[in-house]
């Protein structure tokens, strides 16, 4: 109990460690306090939540490769769309009609750590030729990368089912579950459990481990030997040669560690959803990740956290929300005129904000950027090695 | 044509790569060329000359895109992906300035020009003001910032730019009027539109005057001296802001030219058209060496020819895929493009 307060004293003014215990108790209370709210109807927002959760791995991946390497990725998604396709086509009937004409079905828990191992592979691969060049050529390269994968696995229609996607994916299942008031039912233990699409509090459950498996495995890697190369990397790449790095193997791994996460993240994006289809990973999907780690603060782990959080609220909830809400709200002003789309080119409030929604998300962009270029939760001790410098007194001391 | 500009003399190649890379690049684009020899010689020849000319009008639009890009990213390293949303921006307006012009579907002929002109002087100068706008309010406050800021805050410019076309316009595809001559000129046995011919013609005017422009022009060797080394330029008595001012509006001119033309061309325009034509554009810049203002107007030519024989002779579906491996290729075998010019690391 002494330790506890120590701890907590200790890190009572760290933004990080105050982060990760706001994001660790909100997501333990989450589906409770939604379902208690919304009185047992929550499921919706549960489910959202967990979809969220994919992008929060995603963000702890991309991370690793911008905010640790220094590498920018401009074609992330890639990773993210072999490793769902890995799942695809491993865990459901797919390759029936492929050339292969025998369905495999690997389960959920392994096929998680195929999906991570090939999109590490597909990492290291992208990663190899495309070593030597540096910053922003490097950056051309993964969006190139980027734009070809999807196209790819569209084209390959004997294999992928080209544009309709793989669909009716197989679930994960485990021996036995516990249920009880959280997901407003009651307690109980379900044997040969299976995780279908109305049980939501189980994904939730299930991503809300990964991602906690994931961050204290990244964790340990920014302390590693390892982590330490990166950021040597990233600050300077030929002084961190010359101490010695070997920085085309940091590199490499940085690509490979960095892809695994997204491959665990499209393995559980494919099998919730049961569909993986090439639309699922534009450009969009790759910069809208970048924007959550450079929003939430590169090269800081809870920061990248929060970043997709918020995006992720915003770009999947209350965007989406805005225009009935907006709708509503005219409606309970009495301005129900608003509502009405006129001839002159009025198109009623509700799809009017709905038309807005490209504009807010720029702005959301670029108002972030400009007001706190350095992210939302930036790494602090980056900050201190570079801008007060370790031998002074206060760094050191705060530190 | 690639094959000969990669055998060309090494004092072009300011940043060499290894001879074997060489080898390995010199023999894909053997065995492409190669390939695409056979397909040509099932069809006939004229139907050549028709891909030829399609390939060559779209790739001087890439042409006038590319530009923009390459002497931003030329001048202050960033990719503006808001440039394609000016070259869409292009189209909107010129498309929203026309009737005022007295400028509509089916009204064809010479005593067009003059208002087509005006049109396109108005737009080009409408789209540069905006651009430099967008420098101002969202890159040039980030400087100084972490480098991947200002690339953030222009996929947001670009996200603002779409969002206001999607607004002002709605989601559907917009008919351009269809003002350019559907006439085809027959020259020995090939038949060439003059359609294709006059998008030719206008693109390399534009290239050419503005390549002019920046090689003996005082503003051109200011945006050079700052492109090679901010500081040292800032301290000739060089204004950066002004400059890098000028960069965007220049850039922006040809961008809008660039949507007017693809509009006049292909007769359709969307709000998000900016965005994959960008993307396209960029691979356009990069492919003739990033930062060299000859190099981008080759680029996209080359990537027009590109697109339009993959989607003749070959399968269409696989042309993005195509032109991504190009710019792949490019970088890992030749990271200066075709026409090599490092931008130094900064």
């Amino acid at each position: 109990m002494k330790r506890l307060r120590e701890l907590v004293r200790a890190n009572s003014r760290n933004p990080n460690a105050i982060a990760y215990t706001v994001m660790a108790v909100g997501a333990l209370a989450f589906p409770g306090i939604i379902q208690f709210a919304n009185g047992g109807n929550g499921d919706y927002l549960v489910s959202l939540a967990a979809d969220s959760g994919v992008y929060v791995l995603l963000a702890i991946g991309l991370n690793v490769v911008v905010g640790f390497a220094g590498l920018l990725d401009l074609g992330y998604a890639a990773f993210f769309a072999i490793g769902s396709y890995t799942y695809g086509m491993l865990a459901s009937a797919q390759l029936i009609s492929s050339p292969i004409h025998h369905a495999v079905h690997i389960p959920f828990w392994i096929a998680l750590f195929i999906g991570m191992m090939v999109a590490a592979g597909a990492g290291a691969l992208l990663g190899a030729p495309t070593l030597r060049l540096r910053g922003d050529y490097l950056a051309i390269v993964t969006l190139g990368f980027g734009e070809i994968v999807p196209r790819f696995f569209r084209n390959m229609k004997d294999w992928t089912s080209g544009v309709n996607g793989i669909s009716a994916l197989d679930v994960p299942t485990l021996p036995f579950w516990i249920t009880g008031p959280w997901a407003s039912t009651q307690l109980a233990i379900e044997h040969n459990f299976r995780f279908v699409s109305f049980n939501p509090t189980a994904w939730y459950v299930l991503i809300v481990t990964l991602i906690f498996v994931s961050v204290i495995g990244v964790n340990n890697l920014y302390r590693s030997r390892l982590g330490r190369a990166w950021m040597a990397v990233r600050e300077d790449e030929t002084a961190a040669a010359a101490m010695g790095v070997n920085t085309v193997n940091t590199k490499l791994l940085a690509f490979a560690i960095g892809a695994s996460f997204s491959g665990f993240a499209g393995a559980f994006y494919g099998a919730k959803l049961s569909l993986v289809s090439p639309d699922s990973f534009t450009f969009i999907v790759s910069i809208t990740i970048l924007s959550m780690v450079v929003l939430g603060g590169m090269g800081n782990i809870p920061g990248a956290m929060i970043g997709a959080l918020l995006l992720y609220s915003v770009l999947y909830y209350f965007l989406p929300a805005a225009p009935a809400q907006a709708s509503a709200l005219a409606h309970s002003l009495g301005m129900d005129w608003l509502n009405q789309a006129s001839p002159n080119g009025w198109p009623g409030i509700s799809e009017f904000i709905h038309r807005l929604q490209f504009i807010i998300f720029g702005l959301i962009l670029v108002g972030i950027m400009l007001l706190r270029p350095q992210g939302l939760l930036p790494s602090r001790l980056r900050a201190q090695e570079l801008k007060r410098g370790v031998h002074d007194e206060s760094a050191v001391v705060t530190a | 044509m690639i094959g000969a500009l990669a055998r060309m003399p090494s004092t072009l190649r300011t940043y060499g790569s290894s001879q074997v890379s060489n080898v390995i690049g010199l023999l894909i684009v053997a065995g492409a060329l190669a390939l695409t020899l056979q397909h040509v010689l099932q069809h006939d020849a004229s139907f050549f000359f028709q891909i030829l000319t399609i390939g060559l009008a779209d790739g001087s639009i890439y042409a006038l895109i590319a530009l923009g890009y390459t002497m931003v990213y030329g001048i202050i390293e960033l990719i503006n992906f808001a440039h394609g949303d000016v070259f869409t921006l292009g189209a909107f307006i010129s498309l929203a300035l026309f009737p005022a012009f007295g400028i509509a579907e089916g009204k064809s002929g010479f005593g067009y020009v003059l208002p087509l002109l005006a049109v396109g002087v108005i737009t080009m100068l409408l789209c540069g003001v905006i651009n430099v706008a967008i420098e101002r309010v969202a890159y040039r406050p980030l400087r100084h910032a972490p480098r991947l800021a200002p690339l953030i805050t222009a996929i947001g410019m670009s996200s603002i730019l779409e969002g206001a076309m999607y607004l002002w316009r709605g989601p559907f595809n917009l008919h351009y009027p269809d003002l350019l001559p559907a006439t085809r000129l027959n020259i020995g046995g090939v038949s060439i539109g003059v359609k294709d011919l006059i998008v030719m013609t206008l693109a390399i005017v534009l290239v050419v005057a503005f390549t002019f422009f920046i090689n003996l022009s005082k503003l051109g060797k200011a945006m050079r001296a700052t492109a090679q080394d901010r500081d040292a330029a800032q301290l000739m008595g060089i204004d950066i802001n002004r400059t890098i001012a000028a960069t965007f509006f220049i850039g922006a001119m040809l961008a809008a030219a660039g949507g007017i033309t693809y509009g006049l061309y292909i007769s359709n325009v969307a709000f998000d058209l900016g965005f994959i034509t960008g993307l396209i554009a960029f691979t356009a810049a990069v492919f003739g060496g990033i930062g060299n203002i000859p190099g981008a107007a080759l680029g996209g030519l080359l990537i027009g020819l590109v697109r339009a024989f993959s989607d003749s002779y070959f399968d269409s579906s696989w042309t993005e895929v195509l032109i991504f491996g190009i710019l792949i290729a490019t970088l890992v075998f030749r990271p200066t493009g075709l026409l090599g010019m490092r931008v130094p690391e900064k």
